[in-house]
């Protein structure tokens, strides 16, 4: 019946035929979202199978893991709308400030106490551990707030000399010369960090001494660490930075513009090379507090840690659209939750899959990402 | 005088000479430095089986990608999951029944090996067309994460325990068997070793046992392990030999020539009129039913598969190779693969063995702390020294990363130079044929017409 009219839009089962008869892969994987919901709404409601507060610690955990994504996410989605390729490095940036971070981290805490080689080593080799020395934000906040300082740092200097060393004599190639240099330059740094600091994963924190504290939530409690709320302020508190810099500065319209059309930009005469340098700065500072942070989350450090992070940081800024910050913030949201929560019907060795296959149909239903055309703020 | 001059330079225009030149220098150099360790006859003969493994499994994978990067400009960064799903399936097919003897903990369906490679081959061929479907119409970008990200999957798949073991079908009347694909513990591969079986079906099984006899003479203690590995190596450089006809059949071929031109510009060849997503599908699953080939080919002889051999940095080893060599010609694939197993892949190892024969160096500091701190405190580099030759393992992958970049800044082309065959099936560059020495434009015959079109000496 709608085929004929052109007032089929109007009518709501026409627009619907229509939208199924065009985009049949969107109504189908719409109704495996409606599935998966009414059998969430089945297990929670009904059956009993799923309670509140395990979906709301699950939700919990992926707003957490959603953060760090997101917030590392914003210098991968500037660097590749403003650069213009995808930076296969960006995992080990964030590996690159946690070390830097917890070096200092364990130095600021464990002077005196231990050796200052194993210190600045994180504990190479066994010869520290981050729970002996009670590492924590309550229990050590000055050395917790110095490693998230000094990893942001780092990061921005590391990027800045990457840049200079690397991606600038190749800055007028194609997206995906870049792309494949962005893997040595991955493997290098990787594998430099493991010959440095080991291949061991260890514990960072004293796990025990975090305070917590349980809400209650319908049928149980979730719990909520100090460090849960540390992620929460400096995360949220560094987008909300982010945000004000680029809307109320000439850095945030230079950045959207070169975006837009490089060429355009350098002939309005905005100083190119300044504000792709200003692009690692920031988006270098986030990527090394957000692996800082991850790791004071998570309590172990390992030197693959961002590698495996990447990924989903990828999934997100696709599933945000290319070169939005909010974009990066909304799709980290999305990933973390959705890799959380898939474990109430898939196996946990899915969880990652499951961020991926979420990114794939993105892909498919909409290439250009949920917040598509709102380059760089 | 410029006779022999000539006579080389002829002769080196010809690929098929530059490939043999290079492996001569290769194990050349790997057999003298074979004496300076004071091998035996012995592990001479296992240093240049492994060697040519390398080189046979590396030279098949860039091959296999070079279809997909070179010629179609598909970027595939998921090789390694089609690798996965190769031997898994094959082996899924092939291994005998459970239960009827022997330690591994779920079996197959027990048919015969060539009936899992094709089967194998099928498989990745067909997670090929499901990747391709919805990724081809995206951005080269796109296509890249997609794939990676499906790798990883087909890595966690068959890492998770939900996979290890069920039951499956397997005569027609639904009898069910128990199968699975082992989990993190790996998959013990049970069936008849293939070397032997394949021997014995094309009827040389006397010729081998011959060639054990012989190598016998020189290794009296038991020398057949060696004649194996070295009979397979060979397989595999007929292999390699065989991919390299084919890609070249391809890549010559009215297919080959549509594929040339989507790589260079996909709106104008669909302007011409071709329905350039099926040629991209055939394509990619092409690619990838080689892909997993070369995963059979590499891992059906090593006793047993383990799903963390498929890590993304194995793809990262492929593309390493098809970039030394030059994406877009099948020779430089060849001898990148092989420059790349030689030099980056089994070279560092080599060096670390040739470096500790040479000067017996003590005991490694089992980390970094204890190697620095005496060059700091006392000027004394020996520990450090010593903790960089022990870590080679890694440092290797430094050497990689490092390599990849000075070849993207310095020569993206690959060690060839410009290679890249046209789409054209006429020659464009007739003006340069006039500059060519005589030896090359002699030793080439003057394209057909459904010839490739390069100027400078194609992969004849």
């Amino acid at each position: 019946m709608a085929s004929g009219t052109e007032a089929g839009v109007t009518e709501t089962p026409g627009a619907w035929l229509e939208l199924a008869v065009d985009r049949p892969l969107t109504v189908a994987f719409a109704a495996v979202g409606l599935l998966l919901l009414g059998s969430l709404a089945w297990g929670l409601l009904i059956s009993g199978a799923v309670t509140f507060s395990r979906l709301g610690s699950l939700v919990w955990d992926g707003v957490m893991r959603g953060l760090v994504i997101g917030l590392a996410g914003i210098g991968l989605s500037m660097t590749y709308s403003i650069l213009n390729f995808a930076n296969f490095s960006h995992g080990d940036y964030i590996t690159s400030g946690a070390f830097a971070g917890w070096a200092t981290t364990y130095v600021v805490a464990g002077l005196g106490r231990a050796d200052i080689g194993s210190l600045l080593l994180v504990g190479a080799g066994g010869s520290v551990f981050g729970g002996a020395l009670g590492i924590g934000v309550t229990t050590t906040p000055v050395a917790v707030v110095a490693g998230i300082v000094v990893a942001g740092v780092t990061t921005v200097v590391l990027a800045l000399a990457i840049d200079r060393a690397v991606y600038k004599p190749i800055r007028d190639e194609s997206g995906i010369t870049l792309l494949i240099t962005s893997i040595g330059v991955a493997f290098a740094l990787r594998y430099l960090i493991q010959f440095v600091f080991g291949s061991s994963v260890r514990g960072t924190t004293a796990a025990g001494s975090v305070p917590q504290l349980s809400l209650y939530f319908v049928d149980g409690a979730v719990r909520i660490d100090a460090h849960d709320v540390t992620l929460l302020v400096v995360a949220g508190g560094l987008m909300l930075g982010v945000h004000v810099l680029l809307q109320t500065t000439k850095l945030g319209k230079a950045m959207r513009a070169m975006s837009d059309d490089e060429d355009l930009a350098r002939v309005t005469g905005i100083p190119t090379e300044r504000v792709v340098r200003a692009t690692w700065i920031i988006g270098g500072g986030l990527t090394g507090v957000a692996g800082y942070v991850f790791i004071l989350w998570k309590g172990t450090l390992g030197f693959n840690d961002g590698w495996l992070l990447l990924l989903l940081i990828f999934a997100a800024v696709i599933l945000g659209g290319i070169g939005s910050i909010y974009g990066a913030i909304a799709g980290g949201l999305v990933i973390g939750v959705a890799a959380s929560v898939s474990v109430i019907w898939i196996p946990s060795a899915f969880s990652r899959a499951a961020a991926f296959v979420v990114m794939i149909v993105i892909l498919i239903v909409r290439p250009q990402g949920l917040f598509s055309g709102r380059s760089t703020a | 005088m410029s006779d022999a001059a000539t006579t080389v330079r002829r002769l080196w225009a010809q690929d098929a000479v530059k490939i043999a030149a290079l492996l001569l220098i290769i194990y050349g150099a790997y057999l003298v430095s074979g004496l300076v360790l004071g091998y035996s006859v012995r592990g001479q003969l296992n240093s240049l089986a492994s060697l040519t493994f390398y080189i046979g499994v590396f030279a098949t994978l860039a091959l296999a990608l070079n279809l997909h990067w070179g010629y179609t400009g598909l970027f595939n960064i998921g090789v390694v999951g089609f690798m996965a799903v190769g031997i898994y399936v094959m082996a899924f097919v092939s291994k005998p029944l459970y239960g009827s003897g022997g330690a591994a903990q779920v079996g197959g369906l027990g048919l015969p090996i060539p009936v899992g490679i094709l089967a194998g081959m099928i498989a990745a061929a067909v997670f090929g067309l499901v990747v391709a479907l919805p990724a081809l119409r995206l951005r080269a970008d796109y296509l890249a994460i997609v794939t990676i990200a499906m790798s990883e999957i087909v890595r966690f798949a068959f890492l998770s325990s939900t996979f290890q073991r069920f039951q499956f079908p397997h005569t027609l009347a639904g009898d069910t068997t128990r199968v699975g694909f082992g989990g993190g513990s790996g998959l013990i591969l049970d069936f008849p070793d293939p070397l032997l079986a394949f021997i014995d079906a094309i009827g040389l099984s006397g010729a081998y046992d011959g060639l054990v006899g012989l190598v016998g003479g020189v290794v009296p203690n038991n020398p057949e392990p060696i004649v194996h590995s070295l009979v397979y190596g060979v397989v595999l450089l007929g292999i390699v030999a065989a991919y390299f006809w084919l890609l070249k059949r391809t890549g010559e071929s009215p297919f080959g020539r549509v594929l040339k031109a989507i790589r260079e510009d996909e709106d104008v060849a669909r302007a011409l009129g071709k329905n350039t997503d099926r040629f991209k599908i055939v394509s990619f699953m092409l690619g990838c039913a080689l892909m997993g080939l070369a995963g059979i080919l590499w891992l059906m002889g090593q006793g047993a598969v383990t799903p963390n051999f498929f890590r993304p940095r194995l793809t990262f080893f492929v593309w390493i190779a098809l970039i030394v060599g030059g994406a877009g010609s099948n020779t430089g694939s060849v001898m990148g693969g092989a420059v790349f197993a030689a030099v980056l892949y089994q070279g560092p190892l080599y060096f670390q063995n040739v470096v500790t024969a040479v000067f017996q160096p003590g005991e490694a500091p089992s980390s970094f702390g204890p190697a620095i701190s005496p060059l700091l405190s006392s000027v004394d580099p020996v520990p450090f020294l010593l903790y960089t030759l022990d870590s080679v393992r890694q440092l290797q992958l430094v050497i990689m990363g490092v390599a990849l970049v000075w070849l993207m800044h310095n020569r993206p082309e690959g060690m060839l130079g410009h290679r890249k065959e046209t789409a054209a099936a006429i020659p464009l560059a007739r003006s340069s044929g006039a500059t060519a020495p005589s030896g090359e434009t002699d030793s080439e015959p003057t394209p057909r017409g459904d010839g490739d079109g390069t100027g400078g000496g194609g992969d004849e």
